[in-house]
């Protein structure tokens, strides 16, 4: 075995980059999609809590992990659609219904759950880019799991989709103005409605990630608050997609310092490293916020920004 | 009365028929029946709540009409929503903009089509739409957001759009309202040679007599909510519209002027700012406004007269320079507007200085509310008090309004501008600051609330004019400056200015 030394730290935080990004890319995409249709969904924290115990459940009912995504995504679909079914009630405001559903969500799932905390479901299948190393180190920061990249290709997909399809200008139209919707003649609340489902299904993803595969096992406490930080991270993004997916490898990286460090044996206050993305999250935010002007790319109608 | 169908062009005549529509207990349009024939250019006059804008939503399918018919082509039309109005070929610019501020020109036109394609070939669309372009008399940038266009530009594409979908019968909501009187005669003389040609109708809500002379063939009157008359332009005067629009009620004149200008009250020295767009500047060296004088000024939108307003405001920052209010500095705070007695009218005035939900009570209260008879400041709210003052202010003032504790939101535009000149006007007033104050205004109101600026200043106030209406500046000021590009351009008397000079100025040329 060799030793990687210091080096290790930053191959770690690579790995751990690609390992913990997965479900803030995820979640965050789902939230994009959401935002941009004018609506936000904080809820995805429940969703992406449901959604790792349900795909952990089926998942370990059916044998295979795929159909445990499958499931994952289902429940979100469903989430998604209570969430801009509640949304489209005349007076209904957003975000305390997406507070609520956050609670709902997490509450079903430590629920329903319970029995699947002891059994062991089948982890998901990863790619090992790293097989021409022999450091067991390089190895294990470029396995790099099957939804990584699907959440990276749908990063590239959603951006293509609000230049040059109908989908994507249709979605930008209704979260831009709701005025200018009806005045095309399109429903803002059916594609609301729809793009939270869909939003819905990828933290339902998200959540299987966790439990399916890093860290890959169903508990009460496998969420640290990635749909909500993801939700953040969407603002830091400024509604793009491809910011999305840099947003969640960096905000991955700062949360593979802590482990990383403690690899190499730094142990005095590897604590405070494990806040670091919680304090990138504010230092971003205060970082590229402006008193005078508006937040730039943001959707016309969201609730935080009208 | 019978329409024919349309013009071998494709045009289409338009008629409704006994078209009545109620809200609740209130009849917003009465037993209205218009013609419009194809291939004409008609006019819809009548003032602020007339029932304009009701008629043209029945027949665009946002309302339904509570009785009477729709006739398109000379067949029975059912309406439902907009979709089918659009099916049929009716389409509609808006007085507020229904262009989608953050995608481009190309994207909301794309957007905008009947079926846009699944997946958007952007190279071929470019071609398509340049191609269109060129056929058309003026231009709009294709790849800018929407949102970063002035006002003239998004009206010019609000009609490209609408040409652009085919529409053969076209209603225009105020469509020039916010250009320049430059722009509004090339963009209406556009839209005249195309009925002339055959190939749209156009129906156009105005409260200017002079666009209806100058374009419109015919003409139909709305006064509260019936049809109060019409014909052909060229049997009617100005004084018979605006007889037919007014009925026998008179309006005010403004009163006449006296007095001469006295100690400088506002003066801005060498200030600069940053523009809405952050490309420009602000640079206004010199500027003073003396007690008992109007100083208008003029300038084609977007030269800078805003930032201007929101400077005085205490909106937009300074980066140099000093604001100075009778010789004290001012920063726009609550105490030293009280102090100096500076009062404002900001454009948009239900955006700019009402709490748009709160009540029309509260919003005339919001000068004096935390203040006591003797001026002391006070905790608790004399509420009493507060609607007694707002009854008698309404009363003066003339406010429409259902009651005093109705949301001033649920006002028309006249009567939220006189709500807040009535709280603007109340007490000693120093210095008003006014900007567009009759933009989008019917006539009646117009006269009135001009006539209460010029009272201001004969009682004294130095008057501060902003306004894109350059009869407005002519006819209210005592000296007339023009601003272009962010700077003070020009300056003359209005007593010996001469139109074409100052239009030089504001076009940039001189």
């Amino acid at each position: 075995m060799t030793d990687l030394g210091l080096w290790g730290v930053p191959l770690a935080v690579v790995g751990g980059a690609i390992r913990v990004s997965t479900p803030f890319l995820l979640v965050s995409l789902g939230e994009c999609l959401t935002e941009r249709s004018g609506r936000i969904n904080l809820g995805l924290e429940g969703t992406l809590v449901f959604g790792a115990m349900s795909g952990y459940a089926v998942a370990y009912l059916t044998g295979s992990a795929w159909a445990g995504v499958g499931a994952a995504a289902v429940s979100g679909v469903l989430f998604g659609l209570l969430h801009g079914a509640l949304c489209s009630l005349p007076r209904v405001n957003d975000i305390a219904i997406g507070i609520a559903l956050m609670l709902l969500g997490m509450g079903l799932a430590f629920f329903f759950g319970k029995p699947y905390i002891q059994p062991v479901a089948p982890d998901l299948p990863a790619i090992n880019f790293g097989a021409w190393s022999d450091s067991p180190q390089v190895q294990a920061a470029l396995r790099v799991n099957v939804l990584f990249i699907l959440g990276a290709v749908l990063a590239l997909v959603m951006a293509w989709m609000f230049k040059a399809t109908r989908i994507g200008l249709v979605i930008r139209v209704v979260g831009d103005s709701t005025d200018a919707a009806r005045a095309l003649g399109l429903h803002a609340g059916r594609v609301r409605l729809l793009s939270t489902a869909a939003g819905g299904a990828l933290a339902g993803v998200g959540g299987a990630y966790l439990s399916l595969y890093y860290p890959g096992s169903w508990n009460e406490g496998i969420s640290s608050g990635q749909g909500l930080m993801a939700v953040a991270l969407v603002i830091f993004a400024r509604w793009s997609p491809i910011n999305c997916f840099f947003a969640a490898l960096l905000f991955g990286g700062a949360g593979a310092l802590g482990p990383a460090l403690q690899s190499v044996g730094v142990t005095e206050g590897y604590y405070l490293f494990y806040a670091a993305p919680y304090v990138l999250t504010l230092a971003l935010l205060i970082a590229t916020s402006s008193p005078n002007r508006a937040l730039s790319g943001a959707p016309g109608e969201l609730s935080i920004t009208k | 009365m019978t329409v024919p169908g349309r013009t071998d062009k494709g045009a289409l005549g338009v008629e409704t028929v006994g078209m009545t529509m109620r809200f609740g207990a209130f009849t917003a349009l009465d037993d209205v029946s218009i013609a419009v024939r194809p291939g004409t250019f008609h006019a819809l006059l009548g003032e602020n709540g007339a029932g304009k804008s009701t008629l043209v939503k029945c027949i665009m399918g946002f309302y339904q009409a509570t009785s009477g018919q729709l006739m398109v082509a000379g067949t029975e039309a059912t309406v439902p929503d907009p979709r089918t109005a659009h099916s049929l070929g009716l389409g509609m610019v808006y007085q507020h903009f229904t262009l989608v501020p953050s995608l481009t020109a190309a994207e909301n036109l794309v957007i905008s089509r009947e079926d846009p394609p699944a997946v958007i070939d952007w190279r071929k669309e470019r071609e398509v739409l340049n191609a269109f372009m060129e056929t058309m008399p003026f231009k709009v940038p294709l790849n800018e957001p929407v949102g970063r266009l002035a006002a003239g530009e998004k009206q010019k594409l609000e009609i490209l759009k609408q040409l652009h979908l085919g529409r053969k019968f076209l209603i225009l909501d105020e469509p020039t309202s916010v250009l320049t009187p430059g722009e509004a005669d090339e963009v209406l003389g556009l839209v005249r040679r195309l009925t002339e040609k055959g190939e749209i109708t156009v129906l156009m809500i105005t409260h200017k007599f002079r666009e209806v002379t100058a374009f419109a063939d015919e003409v139909s009157v709305l006064r509260r909510g019936r049809y109060a008359g019409g014909g052909k332009v060229a049997d009617l005067t100005h004084a018979d519209m605006a007889a037919m629009m007014v009925g026998t009620e008179s309006a005010a004149t403004p009163s006449a002027r006296t007095g001469e200008a006295g100690e400088v009250v506002l003066s801005l020295d060498h200030i600069r700012a940053r523009d809405r767009s952050g490309r420009g500047a602000i640079a206004i060296e010199d500027l003073k406004v003396r007690a008992g004088e109007i100083v208008g000024i003029a300038g084609v939108s977007g030269n800078g007269q805003m930032e201007l307003m929101e400077i005085l405001t205490g909106q937009r920052p300074c980066e140099k320079g000093t604001v100075t209010v009778e010789g004290a500095p001012y920063h726009a705070t609550r105490a030293e507007a009280r102090e100096h007695g500076v009062r404002y009218l900001p454009e948009e005035p239900l955006r700019n200085a009402c709490a748009p939900r709160m009540s029309v009570a509260e919003n005339i209260g919001f000068r004096t509310f935390d203040l006591d008879g003797k001026g002391e400041p006070r905790f608790w709210l004399n509420t009493g008090r507060m609607k007694k003052a707002a009854t008698d202010l309404v009363a003066a003032f003339k406010v429409k309004t259902s009651s005093i504790e109705a949301p001033i939101a649920s006002l028309s535009g006249g009567n939220v501008q006189r709500a807040v000149l009535s709280r603007e006007l109340t007490g000693e007033v120093d210095l008003l600051i006014v900007a567009n104050p009759c933009f989008g205004l019917d006539f009646s109101a117009v006269a009135e609330i001009r006539a209460r600026i010029v009272a201001a200043r004969n009682k004294g106030a130095a008057v501060l004019l902003i306004s894109e209406d350059l009869d407005e500046v002519m006819e209210l000021s005592d000296r007339i400056l023009v601003m272009s590009e962010g700077r003070i351009a020009f300056e003359t008397p209005a007593a010996t200015a001469d139109v074409a000079e100052i239009g030089r100025h504001m076009a940039g040329h001189a």
